[in-house]
């Protein structure tokens, strides 16, 4: 993964952009516990102006303000910022690898490892939501994209939802998979991240290094640079389609191959061949 | 909430006609299977029924430990019924609670009666058994002469919102206060993963994965305090939870003595959604339907989770079928028509052109296939992209078609859904939203009358054939609806009879079987 700063807009600022350039308008909308009506009327949008020129804007100006039951109040709060934007300390987290169509995975597959790449999903803990993994692995897809079922050359194993630890290191075990992919789409306690890290020290624990499957873990909430912190090789975070998760494995499985072959073997061949095209 | 009257779209009758019969042949072989053969839950059910409570100091409840011992000592397959009053008038115990308390330390073996002997332990557990039934009973009574007292909603549909904090004692105000801005029905989620546990915890609960665990005291104290908010707000506020998963039946038993309103039961969301083991689903499912029919319950059926896996417009048959199914799974297990919330929902990709049009049809279809059953109309999810202004404007043209089409029960749409657990503010602003839709078009479906060769017609008539289609597949099969659900005819899910959770649950009954509490349901 590299962490690439905004080249494009180089030395650029912006501010944000209300109907005319750089009037650094935004909108908000928040609530606070204090009454609403009557006397408290006055003091609640006093409060909520507070709170809009404590975070910067000025002027701010309520525009809405509603009572929620006898001891809140919705607040609606249009303003102007004066922070700068500046573009090129903009960091994200930027695709290193190159996109594949599934015809040029299943290709690059089929050089690499000379047999399908098998992939383990799940939904781990008590999270049931397979809305995640089964966009990704079902062959229905998502985005109009089709999903790792697709492919040819990979054999998808999806073990559903609320899977143990235990059962997915064993189930890794027999099929003998390339790659792992988890699925995290309750977050409540951050159990995602808790989830997240048994399974990584389960699989440390179970393989050698050397051996281990790509990890892969994927949900609405993840930070995509908390790879090392949780122990996995790859994070995708919302917006996700089946041809990022095949690219990337593709990607991982010869950056791998090529390491343990040391010099340039078949691996590297398939992923320039790939790449040049 | 009254039958709709008149006919509004011109259905194929006899389509409608013939969708009925296929269901009905889908659906036998599957009640008798229910009859063959009894669960770990049904058991259960039973003895708790029979007044058992409480649980030892790990948590395990004493109805658990009580069957684990009979079923090692007899098997499962005659029913506990027989062994458990069988010791118990030998004098093992006084009651159930304590018998098990015996049993779980090893002091006591269990035997199936035979002669004069099995003919007492049948009379002392019917009697016993038949008491927890009344105790359902007199709920039921209980909650019509408060029905009576306090009122329905004034306007349909009734609003039903969700609560979902994990925390009984934070659920508690939380519902008060959605009651008092217009909810009508209240629906604590439960803890992620309980569907899968195969015991009921116990006691008030407060740590809960995006949701409360079901337990009979979280019942019994999230009752009492809408009980309080009904009399203050002077209508009959409902409460909601969920009869799924392996515990069904206990928990059907456990919402009927705690009066609870609506439960969630499908007949099919545990096997697809859950990978639960299809016979012990459509086991525990009859049973708990019986139960709920005595205890005056409304179920929630399941069809909007086909559509959010699944495409809106390419599934909508599975919704029919599945109503269709649910409808006669229910109807055999005794509910009446005004106890069928059959569910489906808002699914249908709103950059499809005439997304709208075609969700009316599908809508409709439903309301007038089934005139009399209140019909739960789920808001968008899969379609919510975390553009909340965008979502807002889905959710009014959802309660719009909710309002056009004459629903029952409407969910009420978050717009921060698939973003946070819906903030105090988000619940204000989507009340706010039925609340205009209702006001300004509530009375709509009385004028709504689509052309009879219209798009809408059209449309709710290819579904309806589109649904016989899959109802004949469904027959084609061997051992018809369970192979059907093996080869993945609904959605992409496989579920094999001999696969999934809690099938070492599940025991052929034996001809000496026996249980009461079946017996009494069973009666008319």
């Amino acid at each position: 993964m590299t962490t690439a700063t905004g080249a494009a807009g180089a030395g650029r600022v912006v501010r944000p952009y209300g109907d005319t350039t750089g009037d650094g308008m935004v909108q908000m909308s928040f609530t606070l516990p204090v009454p609403y009506g009557g006397a408290h009327s006055k003091v609640a949008e006093g409060a909520a102006q507070q709170l809009a020129h404590k975070m910067g804007m000025d002027p701010a100006m309520v525009v809405h303000a509603k009572a929620m039951g006898p001891d809140f109040t919705f607040f609606v709060v249009y303003g102007r910022v004066h922070h700068l934007v500046e573009l090129d300390k903009v960091q994200v987290v930027e695709r290193d690898y190159p996109l594949l169509s599934p015809k040029e995975a299943n290709l690059a597959i089929r050089k690499l490892l000379r047999r399908r790449m098998v992939v383990v999903g799940a939904c781990i803990g008590t999270d049931a939501h397979t809305v995640g993994i089964d966009a990704i692995l079902n062959i229905k897809g998502f985005a109009g994209e089709k999903g790792l079922e697709y492919y040819r050359e990979v054999r998808v194993v999806n073990m559903g939802a609320q899977v143990s630890v235990p059962q997915l290191v064993a189930r890794t075990q027999q099929e003998k998979a390339d790659a792992v992919l988890i699925s995290q789409v309750v977050t409540q306690r951050d159990a995602h991240l808790l989830n997240t890290r048994e399974m990584s020290a389960a699989f440390r624990e179970a393989y050698p290094a050397a051996d281990r499957p790509v990890l892969v873990v994927g949900g609405p909430r993840f930070d995509e640079g908390m790879t090392a912190e949780l122990g996995v090789d790859r994070i995708f975070a919302r917006g996700t389609t089946p041809a990022d998760v095949a690219s990337y494995l593709v990607h991982a499985l010869a950056l791998r191959r090529h390491r343990h072959a040391g010099a340039p073997g078949p691996a590297r061949s398939a992923m320039e061949e790939v790449a040049l095209r | 909430m009254s039958k709709t009257g008149h006919m509004k779209l011109m259905l194929d009758q006899a389509a409608v006609r013939r969708a009925r019969a296929l269901s009905a042949r889908v659906g036998e072989p599957i009640v008798r299977l229910a009859q063959e053969h009894t669960t770990v839950s049904v058991e259960r059910a039973t003895l708790r029924l029979g007044g058992i409570t409480g649980a030892d100091p790990e948590g395990t409840p004493w109805v658990n430990r009580l069957l684990d011992v009979v079923r090692a000592d007899v098997g499962l397959e005659h029913g506990v019924s027989l062994p458990v009053w069988h010791a118990l008038l030998r004098g093992e115990a006084e009651d159930l609670t304590t018998l098990a308390q015996k049993a779980a330390a090893g002091s006591v073996r269990f035997q199936v009666p035979e002669g004069r002997e099995a003919t007492r332990a049948r009379t002392a557990a019917r009697k016993q058994v038949g008491a927890g039934l009344r105790r359902i009973a007199a709920r039921r009574r209980e909650r019509e002469r408060l029905v009576k007292r306090w009122g329905d909603p004034e306007q349909k549909p009734w609003i039903y919102l969700i609560v979902a904090t994990g925390d009984i004692y934070e659920d508690m105000p939380q519902a008060q206060a959605a009651a008092r801005e217009g909810a009508d029905i209240i629906a604590v989620i439960r803890s992620t993963g309980q569907s899968l546990l195969d015991y009921v915890p116990e006691g008030p609960t407060r740590e809960g994965f995006a949701g409360t665990y079901a337990t009979q005291e979280n019942f019994r104290l999230m009752r009492a305090a809408l009980d309080e908010t009904s009399r203050e707000v002077g209508r009959y506020i409902r409460l909601t939870n969920y009869a799924s998963g392996l515990c069904m039946p206990e928990i059907a038993t456990l919402a009927g003595l705690e009066r609870l309103d609506m439960m969630l039961n499908d007949s099919m969301y545990g096997i697809l959604f859950r990978d639960i083991n299809p016979v012990r689903t459509f086991v525990d499912q009859r049973f708990s339907r019986q139960v709920h029919a005595r205890a005056g319950i409304v179920i929630n059926t399941g069809e909007d989770n086909y559509l959010t896996t699944a495409d809106a417009m390419d599934a909508a048959h599975t919704v029919t079928v599945s109503q269709l199914l649910n409808e006669h799974f229910a109807k055999e297990a005794g509910l009446a028509d005004w106890q069928l919330g059959l569910g489906h929902a808002f699914e249908i990709d709103p950059d499809v052109p005439d997304s709208f049009r075609l969700e009316l049809a599908h809508a409709m279809l439903a309301r007038q296939l089934f005139p009399d059953a209140p019909l739960k109309w789920m808001p968008p999810t899969r379609h919510m992209t975390g553009d909340v202004f965008r979502g807002y404007l889905l959710n009014a043209f959802f309660n719009l078609a909710g309002a056009m089409t004459d629903q029952g029960i409407l969910l009420v749409g978050m717009m921060t859904e698939a973003v946070v657990t819906p903030w105090l503010s988000d619940r204000d602003l989507a009340l706010q939203n039925v609340r205009y839709v209702l006001n300004a078009a509530g009375g709509l479906h009385e004028d709504f009358r689509p052309p009879p060769d219209g798009f809408i017609a059209q449309r709710a008539n290819q579904v309806l054939s589109e649904s016989l289609e899959l109802l004949e597949q469904i027959l084609d099969h061997e051992r018809g609806l369970l192979d059907a659900i093996a080869d993945g005819t609904f959605g992409l899910m496989r579920r094999p009879a001999d696969g999934g959770r809690g099938l070492e649950g599940v025991a052929e009954r034996s001809p000496t079987y026996f249980n009461p509490a079946s017996e009494l349901l069973e009666a008319p």
